[in-house]
This record gives C-alpha cells, structure tokens and sequence, in this order.
C-alpha cells in the first residue's frame, strides 16, 4: 500500500488534468482510482465515434456532446465523493491564467498539439508549478516530468514542427504516396471546393493562354450551364493530362528523375464506362449530406482494397460529379475533413491518379484517409499504461521526491526485456529561451518583409505565443487584447502592413525586438539581422530564427527542408501536412554532449520521431549511466551504474 | 461479428486501431471468445481493454459479493449499494462492460472454477486467471492442456507495486518482421 506520507500528500491534492481523450479518460480513472479528491479538467473538444475504441468513458449516445463534461460524469459513478471540475473551454482561453494556473499542485497534460502543449508550459513556468507531460502513438508512449529550475521544462529540447514538402515536390515532382494526397487536398481540393481567392499553386491555364498569360483563362472556373460530367472530364484532363505534359516540356526536370506520363479519360475510360458512371449513380434519398459518397454506384465496398487506375478515375469523376450536384450550396467553402466521406474519396482518388502517373505505388482509402487526415493510430492499452506512469510521477512530485522523477519511455518492442525504459531528467538547457530568457537572432529583409509576416511566421508559429506583444524599446508596434481603444487597433492594423523598416519605429539591422505573450508570461529578445536574399527552395518563410540548439530533423531526406539553422523548417502555406494532430508523441533525444547523460555512442543519434526510439534504446543498452529499475524491486529502488 | 468483412460501424469504431494492428487481426479478435476469473484490479483493466478491443466474446467468473476492497480498484461497479446489492462481482462487471462495446457478447459464468470440466474450456481460445489457490490454476492449465485445439492460458496476480503474468501458450508460431 501507498505509505503514509503518499497517502496525505494524495488526499490534499489539487490536479489540473489538460485533455480529456485518449490518455485523459485513462488519467482520470487512475487519478480517482488512486484516491485524488479534487481534480480540474480542460477539454475543447465533442465526442466522435472513433474515440470510443480507447476512451471508455465514452458511449455512443455521447457523441457530439463535451468530453470534459462526460468524462467527468462518468468517474463520478464510480467515486460518487470526489470532487471534478470539468472546463468545456480550450486551455489558451485567458481565463486559464497565472493565477489559475497557481492554485494546483500539478498540472498533468493529455493534449494532443503541440501548440497547446508550448502554451500549458509556459504558464506552468510562470506559476511555477510543476508539469507532468504524455503522449502516445501506437504502442509507443512516454511521460515527462518538468519542474521549474530543477528539470528541463518541455521545450528545453526543441520539438520538430509538422512535416512540410517543398513546393516544388507538390506541384512538379511527387515521389512519395504523400505528395500525390498533398497535392490532392492542398491545391486540387482546395482549388475546386474552397475559397475561390485563396493563392494556389497548381496550375489553372488552359491551353489557349500564350505564355505570357495575356489570356488567362481559368479551367477551374465552371460555366453556368455547363454540364458536369463534361466538367468533370475537362478537370480530369487538364490536371493528369495537359499540365503533365507541359511539365516534361522542361527536360531539364526530368533528367535525374523518371518521367511522369500523361493521363487522359479517354484512355482509362472507354466511352461507354463514362455513360455507365453518369447512369449508375443512385442519388441519396435521404438529403444527408454527410452520405452522399461515389463508392457504392460503383460497387466498391471495401475502404481497404486497391482501386484500379480505372475505378481510381471513375471515383473522381463520380465524386466531382456529386460534389456539384449534390452539395453545390457547399462549394466555394469547402475545406478538407478526414469525416467527409467524399472529400475523403475525391482525394484519395485524385492522389492516386497521379500516383499512377509519376510509378508511385497506389494506396486504399484506408490508407489515404489516415494520410490526408493526419490520423494518428492509437489502443486503449498504451494510454492506460501511460497514465499509470504519469500518477506514479505525479505522486513522486507532489512529495517533492526529486531524485526520483523519471522520463519513461514506453517501446514498442522490449529492449533488453524490458518494455520501460526510465530515464533521469536533465538539467534546465541554459539557452532555452522559453525558461532561461536567452536572446535570439532574427535575419530578415527589413526592407521587404511586413510586420504581418514577422507576427504570422514566426512570433506565432515559431515562438508559439497566443497573444504577443511586441516592442521596440519603448514603443508598442503591435499588441492584442480585448480592452484596445479603437484607434489603437486601427493603428497596429495599419503597422501590421508596414515592411519593418517602415515602421513608425524603424526596424533595420542591429533593431532589438522585446516580444512578449503577457499570459505566457513570456518575454523574449530578439536580435534582427538585415539580409537581402533567402533562397526560395529552403528558406520560403524568408527569415530564419536562430538562437537555441537545432531541432532535430524530421525526416533524413534532401526534399525536405528542415535542415536550415535552428529554424524549424520552411514552412509553405500551401503544402503543409502536420503530423502531430491526435495523440502526438514527441520523443526528444538531441544531444548536447555535455549535458546529456547518456554516453556519446548515443548522442550521434538525433532522433525525434516515435519509429527511432527504438534505435535509440538499442544504443543506450551499452551504456553504463542509464538508470534501470531493478527487477523485483519497486519503484523507490534503483541502482545507478557508474560510468 | 459473423462473416470475413468488418461492417462499416466497425471499421468507423475500431479504425483507429485497425491502423495499429491491421484489419485482418481486427477480424480474428472479433472472433475470439476469451474467459476471465477473479475480477479485481488488473483482471479488470483487462476486460475494459479487450472489450475496447472488439474481442467476440468475453464470460466473467466470479460469484463474491461486493466489499469495500473489491470496490477498491473496479471502476465498473457503480457505488450504489441499490445498484450492486445482492449481485455477484461478474453480474455487475458484466452489466457495465456490455455498455462499453455493445459488439462484444459478454456472459457470467456460476460456479468453482476448479469444479468446471475439460470440455467447459473448449469453448474459449484464451484464459485468464486470478485470485485463485496456486492448485487452482494448475488443475485449470491442465485441463486446457487436454484440449485438442489451443487454449492460451495466463494468470494475471498483482500485489503493491509487485505485478506478476503467466504465460503458457503451449506450442506457438510467431514470424518477426524486421
């Protein structure tokens, strides 16, 4: 049994639980289970049916409804005395402030974005008050523990941002199933079904246009009465066909590259298919929306078979064909949801379509789907094992038991037979500039770049702050906040749209930024470089920020552009694919040999994605300074080999 | 489910984990029947997890009465003594497992363990096993042994912060993917 000293500490508890999914429904029932009486949970998010697998506190007729709110009603069953408050409310809300923050012992995070997780950080920095962080993916899994001054805090180690692709990959050379869905959700999709002014990438002139796009005529564009399925051939065509063609007009492209081959409807559907398609589509009765989808006109039942190039091509034809006959009112608005079915249809169609076109292996809707809706895959038993880890560290926290707060990590194989791997924290990164106020560096073209792009790019992107202020010495360039006069708004409005060293307080080279996020309680200096030019290719955002130690790189492959400095990566607004929506798990190992305790066999290895862990524990089986629990004993006991 | 495919409602429910462990997997779970005694602690974070799971049948043993230290550790009894007063700890727990995956055909089974026959465990693939005398689980394991087809058989005891597994999955064929 828990001792004593465990017990009260437990009793007098007060637990700010942030997330209420996949690890929070697990947490919860822990935390109740092991005898906490006053717990506090955030949640923004409703219910939906593929959470009931893993969050079992959950029932189909909850669908829709809140899961704070749910969860909460749910352990109450079971512990009818405790005491849960439950927040349907997204924690960067500014009632969540300081002072909220202060009145709990610790705060356990189960979020699922990173973006959240820097925000919940930086206020536990603020209020000093200790954070137990988790995430999950799969079978993998880990818990931290940050403690102000003691530990690193969570963003000591920089988290690799979302994966993005180089333009250019998008819209001209694919060689991987995720550039063909890229290109289908961010520039296809986009360009038929959304906003009609957005920027696109993809090419939109038809074959009358001289080159010097005189006459610009707009394919995409549909005449009033112009038939459908006529429309949807014409789109076909010019996408997999026409701007093909154009691209191997430039050998240059293609002379270290297999060539693409042109796609026409002609050629994968005789005629008579294309009359069948327009004749077999049985029209959804019912008026829902939401159902209305192409595979079952042509017979194809199961999201994971491989569609032929042929069915590929009838699912596009027949899903356009619904989109504008069934949901017209929709299109023009229209942005990409992993439960549209049709949506879902669409891109996995025209993603293989041109899969097909540049030899890249076809893929099933199954598998599209978890492509373009960044699906993360999870079970219910790592989020229970994870949540059990994250009380026992919460109970070592709230005793103050600082030599033994581990980070764990859950593998997914055993390594040397063991399925956890403890591991020490490590000291605060002196350079942090979230929890040790280290200038950074910002190089810029002062002359070009908006104050809108620094705000966008970087003070919300890269910084992560919610509602920045930024200053230069004494004067306010931009801040946010609800009690603004008018003219103050109007004023940061009118900035915003200012090239930096246009502003009323001219930033040039040599400027030193103060950019603060006053519920972060975060402030941070930045030093701007001026530099004329940035290349398109790696650096797209057209600034770099450098000053903490470099993330690690998502992926060792030259398309991608997360090899520049400490910037993240080169973020393009059109090609973006975030893989950290659900569940995400971020698993850190940057080296910095000497605070690292771990021996150099491992510190070459930089690792930041849940497939590597499991490299990295082999390297870390040879070495001596890794802290392993004992079999047989419990947790208190641990023996540390010395070097 | 009867049949080869997944319905649609199960590959919307269980989608997330079919990304884990594949569609074929998902079909042999649905149709596997597994039994459970001795309903405490780790025994039922087994049941929540392989009725989550989507497993085709789950039958419970265990005729205690509620007390306050079975309570302890079972989320799945609510703490209502108008609610489990008079019923045994595998009614109850059965009560709320079917709530959470109404897929998953969960039964209570009456009676001694030790008193079921060799032919009792034919209808289960796996077994698991706890809060049970140690000739209990020996005399259990053997009967599955006698079994032409494979019974997988695990005793699950958990005490403190020590936890112990038994494995015996008599003769088993595994490929490792590199």
């Amino acid at each position: 049994m828990a001792s004593e000293q465990q017990l009260s500490a437990i009793k007098g508890a007060k637990v700010l639980m942030v997330g209420a999914g996949g690890i929070g429904c697990e947490l919860l029932k822990t935390l109740a289970l092991s005898g906490f009486r006053d717990i506090h949970i955030i949640d923004m998010d409703t219910i939906e049916v593929s959470n009931l697998n893993r969050q079992f506190l959950f029932r189909q007729s909850h669908v829709g409804q809140s899961k704070a709110k749910v969860a909460r009603d749910a352990v109450l069953k079971f512990r009818p005395h405790i005491s849960i408050t439950s927040y349907h409310a997204n924690v960067k809300d500014p009632e969540f402030n300081v002072d909220f923050f202060k009145t709990f012992n610790v705060v356990l995070n189960g979020l699922d974005n990173l973006d959240a997780r820097r925000h919940v950080n930086r206020l536990c920095l603020a209020a000093g008050v200790p954070l137990v962080e988790s995430g999950t993916t799969g079978f993998l899994g880990q818990v931290t523990v940050h403690v102000k001054g003691r530990t690193e805090c969570y963003e000591c180690q920089p988290k690799p941002a979302p994966k993005t692709y180089p333009v250019c990959t998008i819209t001209s050379t694919p060689s991987k199933f995720v550039h063909c869905v890229v290109w289908a959700k961010d520039l296809l999709f986009a360009k038929l079904f959304g906003a009609k002014d957005q920027e696109n990438d993809l090419n939109v002139r038809s074959s009358d246009a001289s080159s010097s796009s005189e006459q610009v005529e707009d394919v995409f564009e549909r005449k009033n009465d112009e038939d459908i399925e006529q429309y949807g051939r014409k789109i076909f065509d010019h996408v997999f066909g026409y701007n093909i063609e154009l691209a191997l007009s430039n050998e240059d492209t293609w002379k270290n590259r297999n060539r693409p081959r042109p796609i026409y409807c002609k050629d994968v559907m005789p005629n008579e298919l294309i009359r069948q398609n327009g004749n077999q589509a049985k029209s959804s009765a019912h008026g829902d929306l939401s159902s209305v989808s192409a595979m079952p006109s042509l017979g194809l039942k199961n999201p994971q078979d491989l569609w032929s190039l042929k069915e590929n091509s009838a699912v596009f034809l027949e899903a356009l064909k619904l989109f504008f006959s069934k949901r017209e009112k929709e299109i023009g608005n229209l942005s990409f949801d992993k439960d549209d079915q049709l949506a879902v249809e669409f891109v996995t169609a025209a993603a293989n379509i041109r899969a097909s076109s540049f030899g890249i292996p076809l893929h099933s809707l199954f598998e599209a789907k978890g492509i373009a809706g960044n699906i993360v895959h999870a079970v219910a038993t790592t989020n229970a094992i994870i949540a059990g880890l994250i009380v026992i560290e919460a109970i070592k926290v709230l005793q103050n038991d600082t030599k033994n707060y581990r980070m764990t990590y859950c593998l997914e194989h055993p390594s040397r037979k063991m399925l956890l791997m403890p591991v020490e924290p490590f000291e605060p990164n002196k350079s942090c500039y979230v929890c040790s106020e280290t200038p950074l560096t910002l190089e810029i073209n002062t002359h070009r770049s908006k104050l809108r792009d620094l705000v966008d790019k970087i003070v919300k992107a890269k910084l992560g702050m919610n509602l920045p202020l930024i200053m230069h010495g004494s004067a306010l360039l931009y801040e946010v906040g609800d009690d603004l006069e008018e003219d103050e708004v109007a004023n940061y409005a009118a900035n915003l749209e200012k090239v930096l060293s246009d502003l009323p307080s001219p930033v040039v080279g040599g400027t030193i930024l103060t950019i603060e996020d006053l519920q972060q309680e975060l402030k941070c200096s930045i030093n701007v470089k001026h530099r004329e030019e940035f290349d398109e290719e790696n650096e797209p955002d057209g600034m770099i920020l450098s000053g903490w130690t470099q993330a690690p790189a998502v992926e060792k492959n030259g398309a991608t552009s997360v090899d520049n400095g400490a910037s993240t990566s080169g973020v393009t607004e059109a090609t973006s694919l975030a893989i950290e929506e659900d569940d995400e798990l971020q698993i850190i190992t940057t080296q910095t040999g000497k605070k690292r305790k771990l021996c150099d066999a491992a510190s070459s290895d930089v690792s930041s994605v849940p497939t590597k862990i499991k490299r990295k524990a082999d390297e870390v089986d040879g070495n001596s300074d890794v802290v392993m629990l004992d079999e047989g004993s419990s947790e208190n006991s641990k023996k540390r080999r010395e070097p | 489910m009867d049949g080869e495919e997944l319905t649609e409602h199960e590959t919307a429910l269980y989608d997330r984990q079919i990304r884990v462990w594949g569609a074929d997997a998902q079909r042999r779970l649905s149709k596997s029947h597994i039994l459970v005694s001795g309903l405490k602690g780790t025994v039922i974070e087994f049941c929540k997890n392989i009725v989550l799971a989507g497993v085709g049948s789950v039958t419970l043993i265990d005729d205690r009465l509620v007390t306050e230290d079975l309570l302890a550790a079972n989320f799945l009894i609510p703490a209502d003594e108008n609610v489990y007063a008079g019923k045994s700890l595998a009614e109850l727990c059965s009560d709320s497992l079917k709530d959470f995956n109404p897929m998953v055909r969960v039964s209570v089974e009456k009676g001694e363990l030790s008193s079921f026959s060799v032919d009792f465990f034919d209808k289960f693939d796996v077994v698991v096993l706890s809060s049970c005398s140690r000739s209990t689980k020996q005399s259990v394991n053997e009967k599955c042994r006698k079994l032409l087809k494979r019974v997988a058989f695990y005793t699950v005891d958990c005490r403190d912060s020590c936890g112990e597994i038994f494995v015996d999955l008599q003769n088993y064929i595994y490929s490792k993917v590199k």
